[in-house]
């Protein structure tokens, strides 16, 4: 064994290892670790890859389903689509590096998770993301959100994927730690789903892709810890990305998946060899050996340290069958990829790490990941916060004045300025482009497509993380059901602050719950995901953001709703019961300047009845437009629609129950707005009534302005400038 | 028609244009890899498609264009041979010589993704002879290096010689510099060489051919060139 390196304290604190935790790792080898070892614990045991924190909540997500074909503990969730396919998606954020260097953050964000997705055997056909950054006036804004978006694109378009929606947010408690969550989503034969357990002793195991350099050691580490002042010191951890090779990575890997050629897969991500060769080794009950003198690397004279630990991206390590070992690496030359047998599987379930002739690291290979610590760490439940009485709160200015200002807030406002920097239809599938609820994206040549988005509302979860944990999955799913898919599946990913402090680890539980409770209410299992803490600066913690990233199955997409208006003199129909919820509105924060209260409650038997209703008009071609309620209420959603068909709308006066300001501004739940020609509007309201679904005739479509009895006419024309300028002129330093 | 799609490491939309042709034309053409030192026998017309040629790490099409293949194609063109290069092809084009010329970065320096509205300039070339002269068609683009541009001679000929084949316009045919999204010389969108057998453009015909998927004004370029080779055949 190399002991060339005493291990002190301090190294081992540098390590992110807390005393009791190399304490356990002492006990379980029964010596002192050489500094490779100790390099390999400090991977495999942070937050990042061993989630020690949240484990033991995540127990409690629904995974099963009968269509699941693969929950989470794999590289990305399967599910089964009908037709003998699969679709295998994840969302993952990159959220330490995306803050420190933006572009390559982001890019590699990109990366990372479409390797996720292709590394069992699916090829992307779109991506997502789900975006938080700082408030509009820090300085850092406008450079992050600047690289944030290049890096997503620069990545995504250089690939090949389209990538067809997201989110963008912007909050003060953002401004030191922003968010950058992406979602792969790829199509799969059925049968032909590749794992990573190897099998078999003595085969050999292949190191594919990139050469190893010295970029993004640490990065896990990194990104298990908070940050503070000397953060941008940091820039080494981040990795950088390169497309292109990706691009060859993955045509070589489904070319080689499609010869039979390959046993196990797993691809190189976050702690790089050491993750990807444990893995391989622990989940086929195998050892592992490997010898670092045959990995291809980027500079000489790098050590085992630095090989174990590098993140460099676009590297895969393979199980191929030995027969098929010649034919595999005439594929990867082909491509200009290296290849090279790095080790071999054993039956001592010992990982064996050789190099220079000398053994740097032997360590039991399943307690390496099994034995991790799990945490049942302290947690407190925040204080309910008092429901707000909407009759109390006192109307600022004229409802029309306050749609003006908040079609053109930042969190409401349009996000072409980003989308437009996606390649967004690449592939010849993309049937809803971005700014719908949810994009379509065909399945192959059809009839069946995909519907997909991202979703959550950070300052509902913050103010209560159950009902907010709730709400991220209802509305996930309300936005599927809005296209008409039917929802299936999600991925999760979790952002929060410093688990250690008991009240960012009772935000956790409390969304995790509420997230569970929606999950199992909807029959919505969650089949992968991904955690993401110590999301503080300085102790400043971001908002609870359990980003929730949703597929839907449409089975013919010529049947998918979309929002826009289509006509004049169609009947406007609300779904679902008004009660003009201001607590956590966006009207409440923008133009009463205050962020308070409870969020709206779900209620989740509403939610399912409402949105089954809908479905059946957009299925049965009754719906003509169709949207869901959400973040600015109904008079923000009408004028999207609106904007969206170029078509305007008389509206019917609020029930005298209800005030103005909160009938056409609260975030009332399990809502849409449905339009149906005026002649079907009766048969639509006497459907309702039969199945006890809320819907009431609000207006009808027509004419270029939204027209509200008592308020001036607002037209579409000058709506549709407002929504549009604001983050082009924000961008260009102008606003 | 017996198309050729060209296939170097990088490019991505080879399928996207392999579905089209397929789609319009009814025959699925054959994938060519960049290391092949010939077309096909009986090609009657090579498409480079679009992507990222090699990451696009040095400049736009420099290393695909020196390709083996390109030789082949060189020669197919000096026989009157039928080219489309779209988006990356189009750069591979001009850097390959069989079109004067370069693709500059967009004048916002972002990458932009949208449709947007191209003036036809002439119908009767094969390539353009799915239209009328003067049509306004709306296809989409998805490029970060589209800005056309040469020198004042080169301009002046092209021009003079009618060459250009697609400008950026508004949705009624206006040439105006709010409807050219990446600041191209006299906003153009597409030119064919002086023979008129090789076409480069930046936007992406092979995307709008479907009213499911969206529209189908991109067809017409596709079904104008299935008719023009059928005619010769």
């Amino acid at each position: 064994m190399n002991a060339a390196v005493k291990i002190t304290p301090a190294l081992v604190a540098e390590h992110g290892l807390k005393p009791d935790e190399y304490q356990r790792l002492l006990d379980l080898i029964g010596r002192e670790p050489t500094l490779t070892e100790l390099g390999i614990f400090s991977a495999m045991w942070n937050e990042h890859c061993s989630y020690k924190s949240s484990k033991v909540h995540l127990r409690g997500l629904p995974t099963k389903g009968p269509h699941v074909i693969q929950g989470p503990g794999e590289n990305a969730g399967v599910i089964d689509i009908g037709d003998g396919l699969a679709c295998v998606f994840k969302m993952e954020s990159h959220n330490h590096p995306s803050y420190i260097e933006p572009y390559q953050g982001a890019a590699t964000g990109v990366g990372g998770i479409l390797r996720d997705v292709f590394t069992m055997g699916a090829r992307p056909i779109a991506c997502l993301n789900a975006l938080s950054f700082g408030a509009p006036e820090h300085p850092k804004t406008r450079h992050l959100v600047s690289g944030v978006v290049a890096g997503i694109g620069g990545y995504g378009n250089s690939f090949g994927v389209p990538t067809v929606g997201g989110s963008v947010r912007f909050h003060n408690r953002y401004d030191g730690n922003i968010l950058v969550n992406a979602m792969a989503v790829g199509l799969a034969k059925k049968d032909k789903i590749f794992y990573a357990a190897a099998s078999g002793v003595g085969m050999p195991i292949v190191y594919l892709g990139s050469k190893t350099g010295r970029d993004g050691i640490h990065g896990a580490s990194m990104a298990s810890a908070e940050f503070d002042d000397d953060s941008a010191e940091k820039r080494p951890t981040v990795q950088v990305g390169d497309p292109f090779s990706e691009k060859l990575l993955l045509e070589a890997c489904l070319e080689i998946m499609e010869k039979g050629c390959v046993i196990a897969i797993q691809d190189m991500g976050a702690a790089g060899l050491t993750s990807s060769a444990t893995e391989m080794g622990a989940k086929g009950d195998l050892g592992v050996t490997l010898d670092l003198d045959k990995v291809p690397c980027r500079e000489e004279g790098m050590t085992a340290y630095e090989m174990m630990l590098s993140e460099s991206q676009e590297r895969m390590l393979m199980v191929l069958k030995p027969d098929k070992e010649q034919e595999a690496e005439a594929i990867f030359r082909k491509w200009g990829l290296d290849f090279a047998v790095v080790g071999e599987t054993t039956p001592t379930k010992r990982f064996i790490v050789r190099h220079k002739g000398e053994v740097m690291a032997d360590l039991p290979i399943k307690e390496l990941g099994d034995s991790a610590p799990e945490y049942k760490r302290p947690f407190v439940t925040a204080q309910k916060l008092p429901v707000i009485d909407s009759g109390a709160v006192e109307a600022r200015g004229s409802i029309a004045d306050a749609l003006e200002r908040m079609i053109a807030t930042p969190d409401l406002c349009s996000k072409r300025w980003v989308w437009e920097q996606y390649d967004h239809i690449i592939g010849g599938n993309t049937v809803q482009r971005p700014g719908g609820d949810a994009a379509v994206v065909r399945v192959e040549d059809g009839p069946k497509a995909l519907a997909l988005t991202t979703d959550v509302t950070p300052r509902y979860c913050e103010a209560s993380p159950f009902e907010g944990g709730k709400q991220a999955v209802a509305e996930c799913w309300r936005n599927l059901t809005a296209v008409g898919a039917r929802p299936l599946a999600i991925t999760d990913n979790l952002n929060f602050g410093n688990p250690e402090r008991p009240e960012i680890m009772g935000q956790f539980v409390g969304c995790v719950r509420g997230i569970s409770e929606a999950c199992k209410a909807l029959d919505f299992p969650v089949v992968s995901g991904n955690v993401s803490l110590y999301n503080e600066t300085n102790g400043k913690a971001i908002l609870p953001t359990p980003s929730i990233g949703g597929v839907g199955l449409i089975d013919d997409f010529a049947k998918s709703a979309t929002l826009a208006f289509k006509r004049d003199g169609d009947a406007i129909l609300l779904v679902g019961e008004t009660a003009g919820w201001l607590g956590q509105s966006i009207y409440l924060r923008e133009i009463c300047a205050r962020e308070e209260g409870a969020p709206p409650p779900v209620d989740l038997i509403e939610e399912r009845e409402n949105g089954d209703f809908v479905r059946g008009l957009i299925l049965d071609g009754t719906a003509s437009a169709v949207h869901d309620l959400s973040e600015g209420g109904l008079l923000v959603a009408l004028a999207e629609m609106a904007m969206a068909g170029e078509i305007g709308a008389t509206l019917d006066a609020p029930p005298d129950d209800i005030p103005a300001h909160a009938y056409w501004f609260g975030e009332d739940q399990a809502r849409y707005i449905v339009t149906v020609p005026a002649g079907k509007a009766d048969a639509v309201l006497a459907r309702a009534r039969a199945a006890s679904v809320l819907v009431s005739s609000i207006g009808t479509t027509g004419g270029a302005a939204l027209a509200l009895k008592g308020e001036r006419a607002l037209s579409v024309s000058s709506l549709y400038e407002r929504s549009e300028g604001w983050l082009p002129a924000y961008m260009a330093g102008e606003a | 028609m017996k198309a050729a799609v060209l296939v170097f490491p990088g490019i991505n939309r080879e399928r996207d244009m392999a579905r089209t042709l397929k789609l319009v034309s009814g025959t699925a053409p054959t994938m060519v890899w960049h290391a092949e030192h010939d077309l096909p026998a009986g090609t009657d017309l090579v498409v480079v498609p679009g992507g990222f040629s090699y990451g696009d790490y040095l400049r736009c099409g420099a290393i695909a264009a020196r390709s083996p293949i390109m030789d082949a194609v060189r020669a197919f063109a000096a026989k009157g041979g039928l080219v489309l290069g779209v988006c990356n092809g189009f750069q591979i084009l001009c850097e390959s010589g069989l079109l004067p010329g370069v693709l500059m970065r967009n004048e916002n320096l972002r990458f932009i993704c949208r449709d947007v509205y191209l003036k036809v300039e002439r119908s009767d070339s094969p390539f353009t002879r799915g239209y009328n002269a003067g049509q306004v068609i709306r296809v989409p683009v998805a490029h970060g290096e589209g800005n056309y541009i040469a020198d004042g001679e080169t301009i002046a000929r092209l021009e003079g010689e009618g060459r250009v084949m697609f400008r950026y316009s508004s949705p009624d045919g206006m040439i105006d510099p709010n409807w050219n999204h990446n600041g191209a010389i006299n906003a153009i969108a597409g030119i064919v060489n002086d023979k008129g057998n090789v076409l480069g453009m930046m936007p992406h015909p092979e995307n709008h051919v479907e009213a499911a998927i969206g529209r189908t004004d991109g067809r017409g370029l596709f079904a104008g060139l299935t008719e023009a080779l059928e005619k010769v055949a």
